[in-house]
């Protein structure tokens, strides 16, 4: 059935990607490999009857069709767009406080320890202070304050990549069910891998012993951050 | 004119110290020099910073200040020996209009985490207050 009504001639009513998601062909993806095709040999030996025809003769298996269209088939055009590295905004630098905007996170004052290959930041809270750990936050959600915790030559560890924050891929679909129960009981919930939360205490240690050298650093970044009646954000200075 | 006195307690008038409400001299305070008419007049502030010009009343406001002794049309000159001689610029500076707006802009211009700090000490001044306020009643 022809979903996408024209609108004008050549025209339809839905994009390209409408069309392919109402048909819904996606669905019957077959999951399976196929099994390898058995290689043939481009040419097979063929007897050939008759006195002049050299008795044998190499044949081509599979035979070239007789027909081909007539008008030539567009080839698509390859796109050379490719995306820009994004680019950190001057006023976050190593040691920045942050404020996260979104995010279970918001409101949340964190230290801003580097930029990732993604163009995600790489942010700590630190934990111990108000419980946001080593995590990645995209800097449109985050506002620059001015306040820098001074980070000395405190080097952030090139294992902190976005690899190291990456979910483990889980394989098929599972039902709800079987994600939370087991045998009808509850599933006892994974404990938090032993050599994160080590990781997350070093990088703390060295930035929690620079936030003390600073006066109520510490308190403020506990404290969630938020906007009170006649406050604007743009009227503000951060 | 009529016998009686006015209710009114500032005039346009020449001496009068106007503080700017509006273009690149907003904040700053002057004298008025002359009138121009009901619209303009020229004011000068020799010692604030404002050049010789003249300027909207829809864009000033009059201070309870005033120069006693300044005649008519004066030059910047004779302006700034008034202004001297009374010390407009300190009276203006200790009066409470100055210092809340001086005090208004502080506080805007403090970043999120001096902001903070201010909070920090009044909650603390609040705890003293009402902590010296128990002990004084029992």
């Amino acid at each position: 059935m022809a979903r996408s009504k024209e609108l004008a001639p050549g025209v339809g009513r839905l994009s390209r990607s409408q069309v392919f998601a109402r048909r819904g062909l996606f669905k019957g993806q077959k999951k399976t490999e196929k099994a390898p095709e058995a290689e043939v040999a481009a040419v097979k030996e063929v007897q050939v009857g008759g006195e002049k025809n050299g008795g044998k003769r190499l044949v081509p298996t599979a035979k070239a069709s007789r027909f081909y269209p007539a008008e030539d088939v567009r080839q698509p055009k390859k796109s050379r767009k490719a995306p820009k590295p994004s680019t950190l905004r001057s006023s976050i630098t190593p040691g920045t406080v942050l404020i996260l905007l979104a995010g279970r996170f918001r409101g949340k004052r964190v230290v801003f320890l580097k930029p990732l290959e993604s163009g995600l930041l790489l942010v700590t809270g630190p934990f111990k202070v108000n419980g946001v750990p080593l995590r990645r936050v995209s800097q449109a959600y985050v506002i620059a304050t001015s306040t820098k915790v001074d980070l000395g030559d405190f080097k952030v560890d090139e294992k902190f990549n976005d690899v190291y924050f990456a979910k483990p891929s889980s394989k098929g679909s599972r039902s709800a069910e079987e994600e939370f129960f087991a045998e009808g009981k509850p599933k006892t919930k994974e404990a938090f891998p032993e050599s994160k939360s080590a990781d997350q205490k070093a990088v703390d240690n060295a930035i929690i012993a620079s936030v003390k050298k600073t006066e109520n650093l510490s308190k403020y970044l506990k404290a969630t951050w938020g906007l009170s009646k006649g406050q604007f954000p743009h009227q503000l200075v951060f | 004119m009529s016998a009686q006195e006015s209710t009114f307690k500032r005039f346009v008038e020449v001496g009068r110290v106007v503080l700017l409400k509006s273009g690149p001299y907003e904040g700053h305070i002057a004298v008025i020099a002359e009138i121009i008419d009901h619209n303009r007049a020229i004011i000068d502030g020799p010692t604030t910073g404002v050049p010789r010009q003249s300027f909207p009343y829809r864009h000033l406001t009059l201070t309870p200040l005033k120069l006693s002794k300044l005649p008519r049309a004066a030059g910047t000159g004779v302006v700034r020996k008034n202004i001297e001689a009374d010390g407009i610029v300190e009276k203006w500076n200790k009066s409470s209009w100055a210092q809340r707006r001086a005090a208004i802009e502080k506080r805007r211009s403090l970043n999120d985490f001096e902001r903070f700090a201010v909070m920090l000490a009044k909650k603390a001044r609040g705890d003293r207050v009402r902590k010296a306020i128990k002990a004084a009643k029992a």
